[in-house]
């Protein structure tokens, strides 16, 4: 490691506590230069908060670490300059049109050349011809590319970004994820929360959190074999049934329906392929063993973790 | 679709309403001490039929008769003897200045003058720009001087206690001649609008930001806290200056309200008292979780603005735990200010004890809204 150049985010025991509960435990990153960093986990589980203390906006209860170089405790206002924040909510001003509010973020980064920075954006955005528009008559999905654009008016070196395309249509997040990928070929690090398994697949790393407690952490591709699922796929007549029937058997962990096919997995393979040939000798279904995918890694490490977190009121519907 | 009334829908939603009233604190709070704070104002507070009004004396004589005159004013409740006066000007500073609402000349030889039959004057002088101040006390003066000639005049001057008074009684309505009540009612509300929309728009403009969550970008960057404050308070001034600008326009065009006094004082008092108020709305943004808790709390800082600062009732006529919380209230100081400078001629120097208090209260209302706003999300 000592070979590298120092990694743009890394911390190590952050935790924040709200009410007598930590919504954040013990939380340990490291996000090399340039990459994309992928937050997964459930509602509630201490994303938000996370990128939160990162970015200066929460003072950790307890954890240090450093950000761009710059200790998250002391110099949050050396990390706020450098970094871009798009929270998870639409947070510009409704009441301001889209030249406003762009001029109005530069105004507060202190933008050298500001007209020419805001007209640029305007026209990366597309928007140049509806500037004077209020922002809060946008559609959802031009609202995002709105904020991502304001976040990057004063070109920050990290770039967090809370569940940016929730609510968005599939072109347009697969048009943000095309920024993404040029903002981090061009060097900056961003570090992205989010709920879908299309857009965790397409990160360099992921950690996944729940119950604000770190489950894994590494490289996307490496996720799975971590985990250590086998994992079998089945097709034909009457999944449903099927479905009841492997729940319970020897080996079986989880079962989960993608489509018209089933995902079997277990983390005992030799258990599960028992149960499988036994199956497969009735001759009404079509099995083949497949790599365990991120999704099933995923619904796995979250059925342990409600197990470890049972009776913990973060589970606790409101 | 249909029309029957569910008794357990209808009581679901009643739980939900309750449940919500109990977690929002500062509503709840609001609705249980309004109609406390309230009562206890109009009950105990509140007194159109003012007694104990300070009252100075120039006294020229001091026989039987004018002790006698002195004591039934005292024992009426409606006079508070504070000391005496001498000199020309003396009494007349100290009505302007606020320490008496009257102030009483016996002239010299007073008694001796009743004696032989000369009917000399009593002067009192009251301060009428508080009509409703002034008005109880007068018209019990009659009473009290019958009641003081029959104590005195016995014996070989009993003739005199009858037929026409011996003496008369000339009172000086000062800087409110006809007593009208809208040259009283007009410079206070100066304050009480002022105080209305100064703390309510500052209160509401900083929680509405928060929230729509604008907050939470705007303290993601390196914006400061002294620049977020500056900022969202200044425009505001400048509607208090617009308003008032308005105002004192409005009241010398339609109400025929006199402006007497120094331009320069009122200028200093008007900008002391919008900040107070901007600090006012700043601290309660630092409290209220929403716009409407923003508006309730401004609202609620607004009785002790009508009630208690002397604008609807006489601050003399109120109970001497009322004034201390009226003493606290910027109104209250304000409205001293505005009356004495816009009908009483009123220069810098006679107010300064406004500017002082106005100036306290800025002071603290701002150290507490500065250990309240946080930069974080904390």
């Amino acid at each position: 490691m000592s070979a590298q150049p120092q990694p743009a985010i890394a911390v190590t025991g952050l935790t924040k506590v709200f009410g007598g509960r930590k919504v954040v435990d013990d939380f340990d990153i490291s996000v090399p230069r340039g990459a994309i960093y992928g937050f997964l986990g459930p509602n509630g589980s201490g994303k938000t908060t996370t990128i939160r203390m990162l970015c200066g906006l929460l003072t950790p209860d307890a954890g240090d670490g450093q950000c761009l170089g710059f200790d998250v405790r002391r110099e949050a206002d050396a990390i706020k300059a450098e970094v871009g924040y798009m929270t998870q909510k639409f947070s510009l001003y409704e009441d301001l049109s889209i030249r406003e509010n762009l001029d109005f973020v530069a105004r507060m980064y202190g933008v050298a050349g500001r007209k020419a920075r805001v007209d640029r954006a305007l026209a990366e955005l597309g928007l140049a011809d509806r500037a004077r528009q209020l922002a809060g008559t946008l559609s959802g999905g031009w609202k995002q590319r709105l904020a991502l654009a304001a976040c990057l008016i004063h070109d920050p070196k990290l770039l967090l970004l809370d569940e940016p395309t929730a609510g968005v249509d599939p072109k347009a997040r697969r048009d943000f994820w095309d920024e993404i990928r040029r903002l981090s070929k061009a060097g900056v690090t961003v570090l992205v929360s989010t709920h879908y398994m299309d857009e965790a697949v397409q990160c360099d790393f992921i950690a996944y959190i729940a119950y604000g407690k770190k489950l894994i952490d590494g490289p996307a591709a490496q996720i799975p074999t971590m985990v250590g699922l086998t994992t079998w796929r089945v097709s034909g007549p009457e999944l449903g049934k099927l479905e009841e029937r492997l729940h319970g058997m020897p080996g079986v962990l989880q079962v989960a329906r993608f489509g018209s096919v089933l995902h079997v997995s277990g983390i005992d393979g030799a258990a599960l392929e028992a149960s499988v040939r036994q199956l497969e000798a009735e001759g009404t279904h079509q099995w083949s063993l497949q790599p365990a995918g991120l999704e099933e890694a995923f619904i796995y490490l979250m059925a342990g973790a409600r197990d470890n977190f049972a009776g913990d009121p973060a589970g606790a519907p409101l | 679709m249909s029309g029957v009334f569910s008794l357990s829908r209808f009581l679901a939603v009643l739980l939900k309403e309750f449940i919500q009233m109990r977690r929002d604190r500062v509503t709840f709070a609001m609705m249980i001490g309004l109609p406390i704070v309230q009562l206890l104002l109009f009950g105990f507070a509140i007194n159109a039929d003012p007694r104990h009004l300070p009252t100075l004396v120039e006294v020229g004589d001091d026989g039987p008769l004018v002790r006698s005159i002195l004591s039934g004013m005292d024992v009426s409740g409606y006079f508070d003897f504070r000391g005496t006066v001498e000199g020309v000007g003396a009494g007349e500073d100290a009505l302007r200045r606020g320490e008496a609402n009257f102030v009483v000349v016996i002239p010299d030889g007073f008694e001796r003058d009743v004696i032989r039959g000369l009917r000399p004057q009593i002067l009192i002088s009251a301060d009428a720009s508080d009509p409703s101040a002034v008005g109880g006390a007068m018209s019990a003066m009659s009473g009290i001087l019958e009641g003081a000639i029959s104590q005195t005049l016995s014996g070989p001057l009993a003739g005199l206690a009858n037929g026409p008074p011996p003496f008369s009684l000339v009172v000086h309505r000062e800087y409110n001649p006809e007593g009208r009540t809208s040259t009283n009612i007009v410079p206070g509300l100066l304050a009480i609008i002022l105080s209305m929309t100064m703390v309510m728009i500052t209160a509401v403009a900083i929680v509405k930001e928060r929230e729509r969550g604008t907050m939470e970008m705007l303290i993601s960057t390196p914006v400061r806290p002294l620049e977020v404050m500056l900022g969202k308070i200044l425009p505001y001034v400048v509607v208090g200056y617009i308003q008032t600008i308005v105002f004192v326009l409005a009241a010398g065009l339609v109400f025929a309200v006199p402006f007497e006094g120094s331009m320069l004082a009122f200028f200093i008092g008007f900008n002391l008292f919008i900040l107070d108020n901007l600090a006012l709305g700043f601290l309660i943004s630092t409290v209220a979780r929403n716009q409407m808790q923003a508006m309730q709390l401004s609202f609620f800082t607004i009785l002790p603005s009508v009630l208690l600062s002397g604008f609807m009732f006489p601050f003399a006529g109120m109970p001497g735990w009322a004034q201390a919380l009226g003493t606290m209230v910027p109104a209250t100081h304000f409205i001293r200010l505005v009356r004495k400078v816009m009908l009483k001629g009123a220069g810098i120097g006679d107010v300064s004890a406004e500017f002082v208090a106005l100036t306290v209260i800025l002071v603290v209302i701002s150290i507490g809204a500065m250990l309240r706003y946080r930069q974080t999300l904390d």
